[in-house]
């Protein structure tokens, strides 16, 4: 649904009834794609969702199951850990805002001001998905080891007295935003580059012609046009983010109390083996996502730019 | 620029000694210009001549390597675009996509925090008839409306100084005409002063009360359009506006009202007020439309000036006009436009004929002739177009 709003214009009217004429090679030409989001996606989130309603088979062993429709499954585990969906949705939404912040930027240098270099661009736009060519997990824990107590940008900070002699910087809120800001801002400069790439310079000459400031213009006539970059970007980072569960874990750049949604789904499958629990807390994390991202792009205006 | 007040009227504009560089190449090499205020002045050029820049200099759009801008007595030369009481109505339109026509045509009053814009926005809407469209967005207008807004938002704003660059390209002829009528009603209208950039002469010579010819970086004439057709300066305003006929050949007298100069062996007679030169090696030239074709010199009404006998090497009718070529020997080919008041050709194809003119229509060029006596019009595209399909034919024989 929120993909729709910035993969392709609306179909214009005279296209209409070219496009029905064709409805059976266009069912055709679906199919494929319909049976593999039957297999892999519709029967999974079936699976997960009677999963979710399913209640302990009586002396039963741990981790036996049956079909049932306990609705405490949901009320429950909310419960118990609602302070992990908030916090996932907090870190999400200040890691999203940073690599919009640290993003925009880079994008727009390398998109409008390489503008005429385009081998200075693709060597700009290769650094910047560099990070992909290492594994996700190296990377974090790469950090974590220069994050760590005696690593150097801990140790400098606590010889300048900026941090005091007993603190971390693993294992807290800054680190795993940062983490998730890190680890997500590629997928935040790739689409708004390729929309700023595109961005009509002449636009801002005609806006500053006509009395708009260059900040002015910026926020008027910039910003505007480059929303279905802003609007991908951001989705792209935050409903991942959301979701994480490697940046916060206490193998990585987290800690007990940083813990987010990603980790009591995880523990929950993994560790405890409720896997009700688990399941209802991932239809939870779905529909809170969908939620946002439906109200986001709605208010966002998107679907009219393209 | 005062916030929440228009330009009270057009403001002069004033270039001194403007040049400008980019990296490679020269655009303008040396531009010093007075636009007196409320007049509709035309920078015509072919394309690449400098035109466009000189028109970004004024906007503040690009910064002059060399020389002072001054918009009604004010040096602008440092400001940013958006400090310049100017507008400009730019090639490619640049309406903003994510806007309503009426909020573009409100931008510049919002910004100028001018009272109710959209009033004012709906009133220079009316003035281009596309008040009822102001809901729509750019996307959804033809070509011809779109550049119609564009012309709405930026006079919309009263700047002391409206540039126009070649915002009528893009249209068909008949678009073009009402679009060349409306813009100059409107300048006379809210008194502006428009800066005009075109590369079509015809446009220039209807629309403006000043022209001014560019060509590689100068202005090479400067005048009103009458005067830049009847008595042009050089060889490449001759050819750039209009048609012309040059011929090369020295002076041979230069006493009196009139000089002589000796065309294969010919006496053509100058009025001394329309030479450049008047000693020397020349050119002299003539339009088309001012030669008349006669079968025998006798018909030739003593005075006036005549080359021939030729052949007619082509006859194309062209409505109002018949256009026949005569080859003369040792003058090349002259072009002679005959008004179809009768019917039938003048002249028939292969005849032997003169041609002949007033002296009064004579005029001689301050560029110095090409040895060989013939004139190359690099700048024509008509020109080049000629002489690549030329090249291109022979590359086809060869191969």
């Amino acid at each position: 649904m929120a993909l729709a709003a910035f993969t392709g214009a609306p179909p214009t009217q005279d296209q209409e009834p070219a496009v029905r004429r064709k409805s059976g090679i266009a069912l055709v030409l679906l199919l494929p794609g319909v049976l593999y989001l039957v297999l892999f996606f519709l029967t999974p989130l079936i699976s997960l969702i009677i999963t979710s309603f399913q209640a302990p088979v009586v002396d039963g062993d741990i981790g036996q199951y049956q079909t049932a429709f306990q609705w405490s499954n949901y009320t429950d585990s909310l419960a118990e850990y609602w302070p992990q969906v908030l916090r996932s949705f907090v870190y999400a939404l200040i890691a999203t805002a940073a690599a919009l912040l640290i993003s925009y930027p880079l994008a727009y240098f390398i998109g409008v001001k390489m503008r005429g270099r385009p081998v200075l661009q693709n060597l700009l736009m290769t650094l910047v998905i560099a990070p992909f060519f290492i594994s996700f997990l190296l990377r974090t824990l790469a950090w974590k080891a220069i994050l760590s107590d005696d690593g150097w940008i801990a140790s400098s900070l606590k010889a300048v007295s900026i941090l005091p002699p007993d603190a971390h910087i693993t294992g807290t809120p800054f680190s795993v935003i940062f983490g998730l800001t890190y680890n997500f801002i590629p997928f935040m400069c790739l689409p708004l580059y390729s929309t700023l790439e595109r961005l009509d310079i002449r636009l801002l000459e005609a806006g500053q012609d006509l009395y708009a400031s260059p900040w002015t213009t910026f926020r008027k006539v910039t910003v505007p046009l480059s929303m279905p970059g802003i609007v991908s970007g951001t989705l792209l980072t935050f409903i991942p983010a959301a979701g994480d569960y490697i940046n916060a874990s206490q193998d990585f750049l987290g800690a007990a109390d940083t813990s987010m949604i990603g980790n009591v789904i995880e523990s929950n499958f993994l560790v405890l083996q409720n896997y009700p629990t688990a399941a209802a807390m991932s239809v939870v994390l779905m529909a809170v996502i969908l939620v946002i991202v439906g109200v986001y792009v709605r208010r966002s205006g998107t679907e009219e730019l393209l | 620029m005062a916030k929440g007040v228009f330009a009270e009227s057009g403001a002069d504009l004033r270039l001194e000694g403007i040049k400008k560089r980019f990296p490679g190449f020269t655009a303008i090499e040396e531009l010093d210009l007075t636009i007196p205020a409320g007049s509709f002045f035309a920078l015509l050029g072919p394309s690449g001549c400098g035109k466009t820049t000189t028109l970004r200099l004024v906007a503040g759009l690009e910064e002059p390597t060399e020389g002072r801008i001054l918009i009604g007595g004010q040096d602008v030369t440092r400001t940013k675009p958006f400090q310049r009481p100017v507008n400009t109505v730019f090639q490619s339109y640049a309406l903003f996509p994510h806007m309503t026509i009426l909020e573009n045509v409100a931008f510049g009053l919002r910004r100028r925090r001018i009272g109710d814009p959209v009033a004012k926005a709906h009133e220079a809407l009316r003035l281009v008839e596309l008040d009822h469209l102001a809901a729509r967005r750019p996307a959804q207008l033809s070509g011809g409306q779109q550049q119609r807004v564009a012309l709405a938002r930026a006079v919309v704003n009263r700047p002391a100084l409206l540039l126009l660059d070649e915002p009528l390209g893009a249209l068909d002829l008949k678009l073009r005409r009402q679009m060349q009528l409306e813009l100059k009603s409107i300048q006379t209208e809210v008194g502006l002063t428009f800066v005009h950039v075109t590369h079509d002469q015809e446009e220039a010579m209807t629309m403006a009360d000043t022209v001014a010819v560019m060509n590689k970086g100068r202005i090479e004439q400067m005048g009103s359009p009458e005067i830049l057709y009847e008595l042009p300066a050089t060889v490449f305003v001759a050819n750039f506006l209009g048609q012309s006929n040059l011929f090369a050949g020295p002076v041979q007298e230069s006493g009196g009202e009139t000089i002589g100069v000796d065309v294969g062996g010919e006496r053509i007679q100058v009025p001394r007020s329309r030479a450049q030169r008047t000693s020397g090696y020349v050119t002299v030239g003539v339009r088309p439309e001012k030669l008349t074709l006669h079968e025998t010199p006798e018909t030739i009404p003593s005075g006036a000036n005549r080359l021939g006998p030729g052949r007619v090497t082509d006859v194309s009718f062209s409505g109002v006009s018949t256009q026949y070529l005569v080859d003369v020997p040792g003058l090349g080919t002259i072009v002679v436009f005959a008004q179809n008041t009768t019917s039938g050709p003048v002249a028939a194809l292969g005849a032997e004929v003169w041609v002949a003119w007033d002296p009064g229509h004579t005029f001689v060029l301050a560029d110095e002739p090409p040895a060989d006596g013939r004139f190359s019009d690099d700048a024509d595209t008509q020109a080049i177009a000629a002489q690549a399909r030329e090249r291109m034919l022979t590359e086809l024989e060869e191969a």
